[in-house]
């Protein structure tokens, strides 16, 4: 027999055990705040249920263990023999966390039990009343040389699609089968054209000859239980008694089936090697869309290459909308494409519930969570580095921005905090945006803070908002007192680079008394942007679109030199660095004069800088190479790209090159 | 070879028993729960049903009760992959009208094994 390589199957049951995990979770978390709903406890029971049949199945042995005894308890709670309290949900909490170290742990090849899970395992099992050790199965061993079987099949047995004849065979199997006696039992009816060839009337007296083990006997009868009379004793006893329906003993059927085989632990861990290879689920709706397109793009083909094959001028017309419904394709395909590696944010959102929770037992804080907008898709990357600065963010808002019940009752508001967490699409942008009702920004301490490090002068006057844009430079920490929360060296600096890395930007808004609002934007996709091609020298270089604010055209006299020796130029109330990106990056037979070129004035986190280029040739779709990968990391530029002539075309990174004019503004 | 209905909630699950019949030949319909179960089985005729016991939308003894009520279905052998070595819900499942069990963990030999039994 072919051998099936289960190894296959390692993958889904990874990922569908995940997302069994966090549904478990949100279940947990709605019987927590209150839910009495019986469907959230059989949601819990069905993930540890499947986990535990998907563990045992795919030879992940420690997990199974640990699955089975969780299930245990949560089988005496679906069956309402123990009722949900805070300390049930607590450590069934724990116990989801702990199987989520286990499954990465087995997922990166490593073995899924440690000490912890050991431990938590054997709480479990303590907690499960009268601990459900496995029945030793009887030591069944037939001492007699053969059975004497009654078997009388009752009407129905056809309709459950068993059948007398498998059992004949394999009673037949295990030793000599000898046909004493077939009868047609009393429930026949007496006129044969009533007889329903679905029914069942017939009952056989049977001897098996040899030693046959009583187990593999009953393993024949098992699934026949309730759907025949059945009586069995060994032979040379007394002859076969008045016919009892004898409940056949099912459990000493089955541990063979259930043996766990210590065996295929070994194939668990060789086939580990190419573990989280990242795959992603994508809907059926967006393959389907994805192959609409397709049979769009090659009708498309065929129907240019027809006119390619026989050209001539009269034909311009039709190749011209050709090329237009070939872009048009183009662009649909691209933005299908584009949706597969879109995920909504609500698995993100989903892990705050839990994080809230955990933090008012901490802080001793009440707080209502509110999410808005989960539907809302991100691209892939993004969305498995955007968690870490929004836990940040989250933790922030409740453990400084929330007050304490009694310092909101005092001042007015109800006791109950709320954080809400909002997501949608602003253009090509996605806005995630963090908000609590508590104390707002204390711009004081901010500001005091500030100054005592070193960050702004004691004299310098600032606007509220310059105040609030202390708060994410490097080292600034506005915990009074750290908790163990926050105050762990991570500020808000680091939230802002990581979401800078992700080409987006972070910004807040405070009132105080009234609260803060975090706004993240974050792009659409990493893979794509929409930029500016512009010359300089030689070469192009493309500025995302999203940064300018507006290009223009200097007269020589607009720019006037700085103390330090660079330059600025007044754009709108205010002066703005010019950074002439020859210069930047040292382009030969570039525009010098500024009446010549053009200045794109660009900004990053609330800062401009104007950028000085020689011509603006058009707008572009730019599909991101890494230079890192290709050759290095280059300040000021953030990827390569290929433009329409096949050139290679420099990104700008907008954030990098505005640093550099800052430093030479402040130069 | 035999047509045969898988139905497990868990993709891991119903994909290995699905590609462990189809290496043995049979043709294999998968459903997600008891209720696609009951809409692929209204368009097609099946010689065998598997079917996992905890499922949302319709479990699996729900979805036996159903298939048992159609008469195309009535001697149609149906077994259930289960993990509840008790014997209520065996016995549970046998009321609804289930044919057998195969209890999990099992590995793709003892599937076809079963399989055979049952198929003859």
């Amino acid at each position: 027999m072919a051998t099936v390589d289960l190894s296959q199957f390692h993958q889904t049951f990874f990922e569908e055990s995940r997302e069994g995990l966090d549904a478990m979770e949100a279940a947990l978390l709605a019987l927590d705040s209150g839910s009495t709903d019986h469907e959230l406890v059989h949601t819990i029971f069905r993930a540890a249920h499947s986990i535990k049949g998907g563990a045992a199945t795919f030879g992940f042995a420690d997990m199974a263990a640990f699955t089975h005894v969780a299930e245990s308890l949560l089988e005496e709670v679906r069956s309402e023999r123990r009722a949900v309290d805070a300390g049930l949900i607590d450590l069934l909490l724990r116990s989801l966390d702990c199987l989520r170290g286990m499954l990465d742990r087995t997922s990166h090849g490593q073995p899924a039990a440690d000490a912890g899970s050991e431990a938590l395992r054997a709480e479990l099992a303590q907690l499960v009343a009268g601990a459900t050790a496995p029945v030793a199965a009887k030591a069944s061993v037939a001492a007699a040389t053969g059975w004497a079987i009654r078997f009388v099949a009752l009407p129905h047995l056809l309709q459950t699609g068993n059948d007398p004849l498998r059992v004949f065979n394999e009673l037949q199997a295990l030793g000599r089968l000898e046909v004493l006696r077939a009868f047609v039992t009393e429930s026949a009816p007496a006129d044969f054209a009533m007889l329903d060839p679905g029914q069942c009337h017939l009952g056989w007296e049977l001897r098996l000859h040899g030693a046959v083990a009583r187990a593999d006997l009953d393993a024949v009868f098992d699934w026949l239980d309730g759907d025949c009379e059945l009586a069995i004793a060994p032979l040379a006893a007394a002859p076969v008694e008045a016919v009892v329906a004898t409940p056949v003993p099912v459990a000493a059927a089955t541990p063979a089936a259930e043996t766990p085989a210590p065996a295929r632990e070994a194939t668990a861990a060789s086939s580990a090697g190419h573990a989280d290879g990242g795959s992603i689920r994508v809907g059926i709706d967006k393959v389907d869309a994805l192959i609409d397109m397709m049979g769009e793009l090659v009708i498309t083909q065929s129907m240019l290459s027809d006119i390619g094959e026989h050209f001539d001028l009269s034909q311009l017309e039709r190749l011209r909308e050709g090329l237009a419904q070939l872009e048009r394709n183009t662009r649909e395909l691209q933005d299908s494409v584009m949706r597969i590696r879109m995920l909504p944010i609500g698995s993100v959102f989903n892990r705050f519930p839990r994080l809230v929770r955990d933090l008012e037992r901490k802080l001793g804080k009440q707080v209502r969570l509110e999410l808005h907008g989960e539907h809302t898709e991100l691209d892939k990357t993004v969305l498995e580095k955007i968690g870490d600065p929004m836990v940040h963010l989250v933790r922030n808002a409740i453990d400084h921005g929330l007050e304490m019940p009694e310092q909101r009752r005092a001042a007015g508001k109800p006791e109950t905090g709320t954080l809400t967490l909002d997501a949608h699409h602003e253009g090509s942008n996605i806005i995630v945006r963090i908000s609590d009702d508590g104390a707002g920004l204390n711009h004081e301490r901010i500001r005091a803070k500030a100054v005592e490090r070193g960050l702004v002068s004691a004299a310098q006057p600032l606007s509220d908002d310059e105040v609030a844009e202390l708060i994410f430079q490097p080292g600034f920490s506005t915990a009074a007192q750290a908790t163990d929360l926050s105050g762990r060296g991570v500020g808000m600096d680091v939230v802002r680079r990581n979401v800078r890395d992700l080409g987006g930007s972070v910004g807040v808004k405070s009132v105080a008394g009234q609260g803060s609002v975090f706004t993240i934007a974050l792009p659409l996709t990493l893979a794509i942007i929409d930029g500016l091609v512009t010359t300089v020298g030689a070469e192009r270089y493309i500025v995302p679109l999203i940064s300018i604010v507006e290009s223009l055209r200097l007269p020589a006299d607009a720019v006037r030199r700085t103390a330090g020796g660079g330059e600025v130029f007044r754009f709108r109330d205010e002066y703005l660095p010019v950074i002439r990106l020859h210069h930047a990056f040292g382009c030969a037979d570039a525009v010098t004069a500024i009446e010549r070129g053009i200045v794109v004035v660009v900004e990053d986190g609330g800062q401009r800088v104007g950028l000085l280029v020689d011509e603006l040739v058009g707008q572009q779709q730019a599909v991101i190479k890494s230079l890192e990968k290709h050759y290095q990391q280059v300040q000021g530029v953030s990827g390569a790209t290929i433009v329409s002539d096949g050139s290679v075309a420099l990104i700008v990174d907008v954030g990098g090159v505005v640093r550099l004019g800052r430093r030479s503004k402040a130069a | 070879m035999a047509k045969i209905l898988a139905v497990d909630d868990s993709a891991s699950m119903r994909g290995m028993v699905a590609f462990t019949l189809r290496g043995a030949g049979h043709e294999v319909t998968e459903a997600e729960n008891g209720q696609l179960a009951l809409d692929a089985a209204g368009g097609s005729a099946f010689d065998l049903v598997l079917a996992d016991v905890n499922m949302p939308v319709m479990d699996g003894i729900s979805m036996v009760r159903a298939l048992r009520a159609k008469p195309e279905y009535k001697g149609v052998p149906i077994l259930m992959l289960t993990t509840e070595s008790h014997t209520e819900k065996k016995m549970e499942g046998k009321a609804a009208g289930a044919t057998g069990w195969l209890v999990k963990p099992f590995d793709p030999e003892q599937l076809l094994a079963t399989v055979k039994r049952v198929l003859g």
